[in-house]
């Protein structure tokens, strides 16, 4: 079942943000049909590697490779082959507003296939009905929940069955119950339909109940990738650190402050 | 891994269409066709899905369009032999309430 090669294969990633480098050296493999949970606090980086993985940004250094194609290098038709088998639920839905619930999941499926209205409607009602929105379609964005936001948002990510879905903080900002019936729909999506997810979290509860393996972040490195048990059992203290919730010690490096506060210009190259 | 097919065949009273291999966005007009090609006979549908490894949702379209179709000329169409794989999209949609579900057609005839 599992491919040779992975479907995200990434090499000594490189980020920096002006003069501040946010990723350093990750390599970051998954496989086809895997669960990767990216796990981190605020500042580790996780958001950033997350838009390379989605090439909203170019690597400074090193590659990213999506399903064989090397994204730092692909042109626009190849990279919209790619595009096409990626689903992305972002954070805060990102819906279009002046669309109804049912169009916007409708959108990927008008724009980027040939198939008759018929089939689009029932292709995106289905995946209304698969996310627990069955007969929504005529709300607009503006008249859901936040748990209802962040489910329409999933279907519209999976609109085109796409073999690669990415899902931005699931759970971030709703309740316990909503949370964990998203993370429920997660692990079926991946075993009915095949998909390889790629979730970015900090919730620990949601990140151990879905995780095949879990990427742990920290101040652009990572610490280590290994299964929810192996996490769990890890003795290094920022993973136990970020387990327990134990505030971490912030190093100051004085010539690098000094650098911040006093440079003319932020390096943008 | 099976091929690609959609065949059809007369079975007694029942048109029946046999899906192999992996039901995608790639072929799945294909199969929408012969669904409707087999409704415009006039008889019994049945889809075979024993031999799918996957169906996606522009499968599971075409499968929903045949029912649809079905019922509004008042004619059977069932699915038969649903291979686990089918049944899991099925169920993630709750349509395995919905289509009428059976081993094979002769179970489906004295249903």
């Amino acid at each position: 079942m599992t491919n040779a090669q992975p479907l995200i294969a990434v090499d000594k990633l490189e980020a920096w943000y002006g003069s501040r480098r946010i990723l350093h050296g990750v390599d970051f493999h998954v496989r086809a049909g895997e669960i990767r949970v990216i796990m981190g606090g605020s500042g580790s980086g996780k958001s950033t590697l997350l838009r390379h993985l989605l090439g909203l940004h170019r690597p400074r250094g090193g590659t990213i490779k999506l399903l064989g194609v090397d994204i730092g290098r692909a042109g626009a038709a190849e990279m919209l082959a790619v595009r096409r088998q990626i689903g992305v639920s972002f954070q805060g839905g990102a819906l279009l507003t002046s669309l109804s619930v049912g169009d916007n999941v409708a959108l990927p499926l008008r724009e980027l296939t040939t198939l008759d209205e018929g089939t689009i409607r029932i292709m995106s009602r289905l995946k209304l009905e698969m996310v627990d929105l069955g007969g929504f379609q005529d709300l607009m964005p503006a008249q859901l929940s936040g748990g209802m936001i962040k489910r329409a948002a999933l279907a519209r990510a999976i609109a085109l069955d796409p073999k690669l879905l990415f899902f931005d903080e699931p759970s971030a900002g709703l309740d316990p119950v909503v949370s964990a019936e998203l993370d429920e729909l997660i692990l079926r999506l991946r075993d009915a339909l095949r998909m390889t997810i790629v979730v970015v979290t900090h919730e620990l509860e949601s990140a151990f109940k879905i995780a095949d393996t879990i990427t742990v972040l920290d101040r652009g490195e990572i610490l280590m990738t290994g299964t929810v048990d192996e996490v769990r059992g890890a003795d290094n203290a920022r993973i136990q650190d970020l387990l327990n919730r134990r505030a971490r010690e912030v190093v100051v490096d004085a010539d690098a402050y000094l650098r911040r506060l006093t440079e003319d210009r932020s390096r943008l190259d | 891994m099976n091929e690609n097919t959609c065949v059809s065949e007369v079975c007694g009273d029942y048109v029946l269409v046999r899906l192999s291999g992996e039901v995608d966005l790639s072929w799945s007009q294909q199969v929408r066709r012969a669904i409707l090609d087999a409704l415009g006979d006039g008889g019994r549908v049945g889809v075979d899905l024993s031999q799918v490894g996957y169906i996606d949702s522009s499968g599971i379209a075409a499968l929903v369009e045949g029912l649809q179709n079905a019922r509004s000329h008042n004619r059977k169409f069932v699915l038969v032999a649903v291979s686990d794989a089918a049944m899991a999209v099925l169920r993630l949609a709750r349509l395995d309430r919905v289509f009428s579900i059976f081993s094979d057609l002769d179970a489906a005839r004295s249903a």
